[in-house]
């Protein structure tokens, strides 16, 4: 399958900053590097469906020698996450490896590891203020959170939230992904971010991993679309995004930011074990770019992989392209469209246009995981909801699976 | 004509160039901010401030007609209000 849409035969010579980016840079902006699919949680909606541990994890060693990388290539900073990152055993270790190579890290975590002492720790000249630390709630309150994120959860985050405060630990992130349940709490995350002396970051619910299975629940209905743009517009250079709402600049007026898709561009993703995908929301083969042990290093990947260089090439807007909002949200998330069984070179199923849903209506294949490190047992931390999926709705096998006098009648004739 | 075409100016010591197809690529390490200067000829200005006696010297080695220097000196300011470059109070490097 070629993943990128028919391209015009020629194109002029890019101009604009955009432009630049759509034919990739020589080293990404924005690295996201899952160091590990183990996690203490199960969340419902996980991008990378992680759980387990791989036993191809990428050794101590091997992660240093890609910080060595990142660093001669100058990639300024990476965003790290997982799974759970700070349930490495070395992950400490390797966030000073990184500090001390010029490689900046923002990391991602439910808090668990956040004890008073490890937040001393971040806010230490150790850290030398190259350090950010995103905090993941999906919810402003423990019902709305635990929900999707597993009994518990809530109170962790706020654990660390409050360590983070306490040691002096300057502008910390509560990183939450946007969902039906929790856009009416906007105000709310806002108010706990300011409580805690945080910045908020919002970002978009994306059907990948175990997302594909609760996208149908989870994702924002039309209504609150406009609901989160406004907000983000009123709000604008008080949140992060991470670029991730542009499908919403079709509204009218652009949100702050790049507003195109930088998957293989400017963005990409490094595994745990050494798999190099187009886009941290696009863990999947048709994503797949390379492997960093196998092919020669992440340089190499990164700047010579034949699905890097289809991505960067020109691309036409296929169906979006006699929309007049085309030049504002250039096609949506290609994530978004692959994930849902959409094609490419069309809309994105959260068009606010009204084009997805009718995409979304016709004929479509939801593409199958290639990769799940789920928990193949669950354990108690799975999120409520799932075992809400798994209730029983077929009728008992026989009735006095239900009822020891099932069949008895006092008044009934004797035999 | 801006004032700060008359003075001593550096890259601020926390700020990395990336080298990019359009021109570069600008993180400051403190601040955390990333700018892109868009041309190659701002780059090339950014990088000799150091070594020379000031700004408009800069611009003409970086081979900047003297029409355009109004221009670059908006871009610098702009590159100043992130705190990218900043005015030099040592004097300037000897190129070796």
């Amino acid at each position: 399958m070629t993943l990128a849409p028919e391209r015009p035969a020629d194109t002029p010579a890019p101009r604009t900053l955009v432009q630049q980016f759509e034919l990739g840079l020589d080293a990404p902006i924005c690295l996201t590097w899952e160091l590990t699919y183990a996690c203490n949680l199960e969340c419902a909606h996980c991008l990378s469906s992680s759980g387990r541990r791989d036993p191809r994890e990428l050794s101590t060693e091997q992660c240093k020698a890609v910080i060595d990388e990142l660093q001669r290539m100058q990639v300024f900073y990476v965003n790290i996450g997982g799974g759970e990152p700070t349930i490495r055993p070395d992950f400490w270790e390797l966030l000073e490896y990184a500090v001390a190579h010029d490689v900046g890290v923002k990391f991602s975590t439910n808090g668990v590891r956040l004890t008073p002492e490890r937040a001393r720790f971040l806010a230490s000249p150790a850290c030398n203020g190259y350090v950010d630390v995103q905090i993941s709630l999906d919810g402003a309150t423990a019902e709305v959170n635990d929900y999707v994120r597993g009994p518990g959860s809530y109170d962790t985050a706020l654990r660390a939230l409050a360590n983070l405060r306490d040691a002096g630990f300057a502008d910390a992130k509560i990183s939450v992904v946007c969902t039906r349940q929790n856009i009416g709490q906007l105000d709310e995350f806002k108010a706990l971010a300011d409580r805690f002396g945080a910045t908020l970051r919002l970002t978009r619910l994306r059907p990948s991993g175990r997302g594909a299975d609760v996208w149908d629940e989870l994702h924002p209905l039309p209504e609150q679309q406009r609901e989160l743009y406004d907000w983000l517009l009123a709000h604008g250079e008080e949140v992060l995004t991470g670029d991730s709402f542009f499908h919403l600049a079709a509204f009218g007026e652009s949100l702050p930011g790049l507003n195109l898709c930088g998957a293989g561009r400017v963005v990409c993703l490094i595994d745990p074990i050494g798999d190099v995908y187009a886009c941290p929301f696009a863990i999947h083969d048709e994503f797949l770019a390379g492997n960093l042990l196998a092919d020669g290093g992440f340089r190499k990947v990164w700047q010579d992989s034949a699905l890097f260089a289809d991505l960067r090439s020109p691309q036409t807007g296929g169906a979006c392209s006699s929309c007049q909002f085309f030049d504002a949200c250039r096609g949506g998330c290609m994530a978004a469209k692959f994930f849902t069984g959409l094609p490419l070179d069309g809309p994105d199923p959260e068009c606010v246009q009204g084009y997805g849903e009718s995409a979304l209506a016709g004929d479509r294949v939801v593409p199958p995981a290639s990769q799940d490190h789920s928990k193949s047992a669950p354990t108690r931390n799975q999120p409520v909801m799932l075992r809400l999926g798994t209730t029983r709705t077929a009728p008992p096998v026989s009735a006095c699976a239900e009822s020891p006098l099932a069949g008895f009648d006092p008044n009934g004739e004797r035999r | 004509m801006d004032a700060l075409l008359g003075e001593p100016w550096e890259l601020t010591p926390s700020v990395a160039l990336r080298p990019e197809p359009f021109g570069a690529l600008a993180y400051h390490f403190g601040n955390r901010r990333l700018t892109f200067l868009k041309r190659p000829e701002l780059v090339a200005v950014v990088r000799g401030l150091r070594s020379a006696p000031d700004v408009r010297s800069a611009l003409a080695e970086a081979g900047v007609p003297a029409s355009q220097h109004g221009a670059f000196a908006a871009a610098l300011r702009g590159l100043a209000a992130a705190d990218m470059i900043r005015p030099r109070t040592t004097d300037p490097e000897v190129p070796r």
